[in-house]
């Protein structure tokens, strides 16, 4: 229950710190001072107050859309395993409703960018559902790979690598985690996919979807936007942490990943600059290679040479 | 051709620019292959005077004639149709004297009427078209962009400028200041103010001193560094190469902040004035500078190093948004955009300053894209900050000249042209000075008024989202063009 309780509390607080992370990341490394890392909790009460404009050509999808979009991400968050590599819900299968909630959050927000009409939304809306057509094969094949491994179909499995692993365990982790972390480049439109903090609306591409939004929806997007992040983060946290740690040591541990992916998001950021559009398709498939990888690998492992 | 043979910033007698017949004026512009820097009209009591001034880089002379139109006379054969050089000229031509040059390929507003024009169209599957602006997403200055692309390729981008149009050339004959001109691009507050006191100059016969006209050229020189380092950090956080944007940022601040010191102005407002310069600089003041420009190459060296040995940097840049030497001349592209195109015009050497006769020119390897325009800023940061030095050193030779000269009166009858260097390129000030010794017309041709439509072809089989890394290595004047 206590296990419950602070997975929820980590899933609603994490994803402002991780944001706040990756700025202060950036400024440090652009010699700044950088605002501090509780900022992005300070701009969504900000936002929280502020009265909703709506444009005068949207109806009711536009304004539900980031209400069920959030909706989603945070019933998402209930099947992903957290500290002690327990999730709040534990069923078998997970992985589908956790992969097909997250595509409907963004199936809901691709619609309420076309329905604003706006020549930007619709480009941002067509890079956006490429990409995801992309990703989403590949984040099958990494996951259900792994729990092939294991046998067992839960959400939890993930973790079971490390115990049934020698060298080429160590190889199936590794490519697994590198397909994570590009899938959390690309879904937290992070550099080198995207540039969150660009205002050249044409370069765009999850922010361009979002003109149109303000106040306690741009909240909401942001904020779940932020927590998808996080949620993948949770994803590779859970692959490298063992299992068995008593509570405290494996919620310190855990956090000391989401730490770690942070810092190395925004030194990521800092470092290299944004692929051209063209490219990103490449940096995209990548994933898909690694998740590949790690299929053959798994199959080696299962089955021998 | 009946022309008169000037040199840049002399005052010659209206009456000796020969008048000839506007027909065959229009026939023989067709036909040179000299670039126009200059084609406006001027009122000219029953009729419209045309002054059409062409540059001969080699020899640095600057060739002047002129035509006179019956305001009855409501249309001619365009030059154009022949000579892509004169498209921007005679549009703005038509909008300000409503004679209209027939055949014209692209006959809409430059400035006014911003209620209705026309606009390439694109039609078929998967096309689409993009509006962006007039107001900007960065609330910077305003310009209407509309791509038609099809998917992410753009097919072409048609630029619609003019919305803060001010009438600036009418203002200044009203109200002829430094002041005012400083305020017409203020990213160009030098180079204004140098070009406006050199014609008012020459239209008086005002010998400034040898010291001011040291002074004047170490702040454009200021100004090109400060203004290309600024861009150079702009250009790389518009890739979202974050390190290089907040080194240049910095490293630009320290620029502004000298001439701050020198003139109280980062941007070198109200150091310029006809006659003269309003500051000196001392010796203390010329250690310090050079101090700080060595600190400042320094470090645009390590930051260019490491941002060009990124391949991430690199792969934006390189191939991005070519403009071939061709285009770049048929445009009539000018400055750093040329010489970025591999057209080596300069006009701190084409046209013989005295004070750039003793500096090298050096040479570019141009390779006409979005890499060519970022390098050419580096370089022309290093040929700066050399020749800020020098200009330093040769100040001490007048150290006890003074700063400012009392002007003459205009000369009555009087045509001026002056040739400055911007850090965008050739800005071109003209002014004529009627019977009673008042400026009749005051013209001005900021770079930025050739190179806009370079920035039109460079875009053309280029992806959407490489737009605003081109726009940004143009970085060309909106104010400046709408005037």
């Amino acid at each position: 229950m206590l296990i419950k309780f602070l997975n929820i509390i980590l899933l609603l607080i994490t994803p402002f710190l991780m944001v706040g992370l990756i700025r202060k990341t950036k400024a440090f490394w652009g010699a700044r001072k950088g605002a501090s890392i509780f900022q992005p909790f300070y701009d969504f009460v900000k936002l929280m107050k502020k009265e909703s404009v709506f444009s005068s050509s949207t109806t009711l999808i536009f304004k539900l859309s980031p209400i069920i979009s959030f909706a989603c991400v945070i019933f998402a968050g209930l099947f992903v395993p957290m500290v002690q590599g327990q999730s709040i819900i534990n069923i078998q299968g997970g992985i589908i409703i956790f992969a097909y909630v997250l595509a409907l959050s963004k199936f809901i927000s691709i619609l309420s960018a076309m329905e604003t009409a706006s020549s930007f939304e619709g480009m941002g809306a067509s890079r956006e559902a490429c990409f995801t057509t992309i990703i989403e094969p590949a984040f099958f094949i990494v996951v259900a790979s792994i729990m092939a491994l294991s046998k067992i179909y839960t959400f939890d499995s993930l973790n079971m690598i490390l115990y049934s692993s020698n060298h080429l365990g160590y190889l199936i982790i590794l490519f697994a985690i590198l397909a994570l972390l590009i899938m959390l480049i690309v879904e937290g439109a992070r550099v080198p996919v995207d540039d969150p903090s660009t205002h050249l609306e044409l370069t765009m591409i999850h922010e361009v979807m979002i003109l149109d939004n303000c106040s306690q929806e741009l909240a909401l997007i942001s904020y779940s936007a932020w927590m998808k992040m996080f949620l993948i983060s949770s994803l590779i946290a859970t692959i490298l942490l063992p299992l068995g740690l008593s509570l405290w040591v494996s919620l310190v541990s855990f956090l000391g990943v989401i730490l770690f992916i942070s810092i190395l998001i925004g030194t990521i950021e800092s470092a290299i600059a944004r692929l051209r559009m063209g490219h990103v398709f490449e940096f995209v498939f990548v994933m898909s290679s690694f998740a590949l990888v790690v299929a053959s690998l798994v199959a080696l492992k299962l089955y021998g040479v | 051709m009946n022309y008169y043979t000037m040199k840049n910033s002399q005052r010659i007698n209206l009456l000796d620019i020969p008048t000839i017949d506007f027909d065959s004026l229009v026939s023989q512009l067709s036909i040179t292959n000299l670039r126009p820097i200059a084609f406006f009209g001027a009122d000219w009591g029953e009729n419209i005077k045309l002054f059409v001034s062409l540059a001969d880089d080699e020899k640095g002379e600057i060739l002047t004639s002129s035509a006179l139109i019956n305001k009855s006379q409501k249309e001619y054969n365009s030059i154009t149709a022949q000579n892509p050089q004169y498209h921007m000229f005679e549009r703005e031509f038509y909008e300000q004297f409503n004679i209209k040059p027939l055949n014209h390929p692209w006959l809409k507003p430059v400035r006014k009427n911003q209620d209705s024009y026309e606009f390439f169209e694109i039609e078929g599957e998967e096309t689409h078209q993009v509006a962006v602006g007039p107001i900007h997403a960065g609330v910077i200055e305003p310009g209407h962009f509309r791509f038609m692309c099809q998917g992410e390729k753009v097919y072409n981008l048609e630029i619609m400028l003019g919305y803060q149009h001010r009438g600036v050339e009418d203002l200044i004959i009203k109200n002829p200041s430094n002041q005012l001109i400083e305020s017409v691009c203020a990213d160009s507050t030098a180079a204004y103010s140098i070009a406006y006191s050199e014609v008012m100059e020459a239209l008086s016969n005002t010998k400034i001193t040898n010291k001011a006209k040291l002074i004047r050229l170490f702040a454009l020189e200021m100004e090109r560094i400060a203004i290309h380092i600024g861009d150079m950090g702009a250009i790389l956080g518009d890739i979202a190469y974050l390190m290089g944007k907040e080194t240049f940022a910095t490293t630009r601040t320290l620029v502004i902040n000298t001439m701050l010191e020198i003139t109280g102005s980062r941007f070198i407002r109200g150091l310029i004035k006809f006659g003269g310069v309003n500051f000196d600089i001392s010796d203390k003041m010329i250690k310090k500078i050079i101090d700080t420009l060595n600190y400042v190459e320094k470090t645009t060296d390590k930051m260019t190093y490491a941002a060009l040995n990124s391949s991430t940097v690199i792969s934006r840049l390189e191939k991005t948004g070519y403009v071939s030497k061709k285009t770049a001349q048929e445009l009539n592209m000018v400055g750093l955009m040329a010489r970025s195109c591999a057209l080596d015009l300069d006009s701190r050497f084409d046209f013989k300053n005295e004070f750039y006769s003793n500096i090298e020119r050096k040479p570019f390897n141009a390779t006409n894209d979005a890499y060519s325009r970022f390098k050419i800023r580096y370089k022309e940061i290093k040929d700066s900050i050399k020749i800020v030095k020098f200009f330093l050193d040769e100040l001490k030779k007048f150290q006890n000249e003074d700063l400012y000269v009392e002007p003459n009166q205009l000369i009555a009858n009087s045509f001026a042209l002056s040739i400055v260097e911007a850090w965008r390129g050739e800005l071109v000030h003209t002014a004529t000075v009627d019977g009673e010794g008042r400026l009749s017309r005051y013209k001005i041709k900021d770079p930025s008024f050739n190179n806009w439509w370079g920035l039109s072809m460079a875009l053309r089989n280029n992806v959407i989202s490489d737009f605003p890394l081109c726009n940004k290595g143009f970085d060309l004047s909106y104010c400046g063009f709408d005037l």
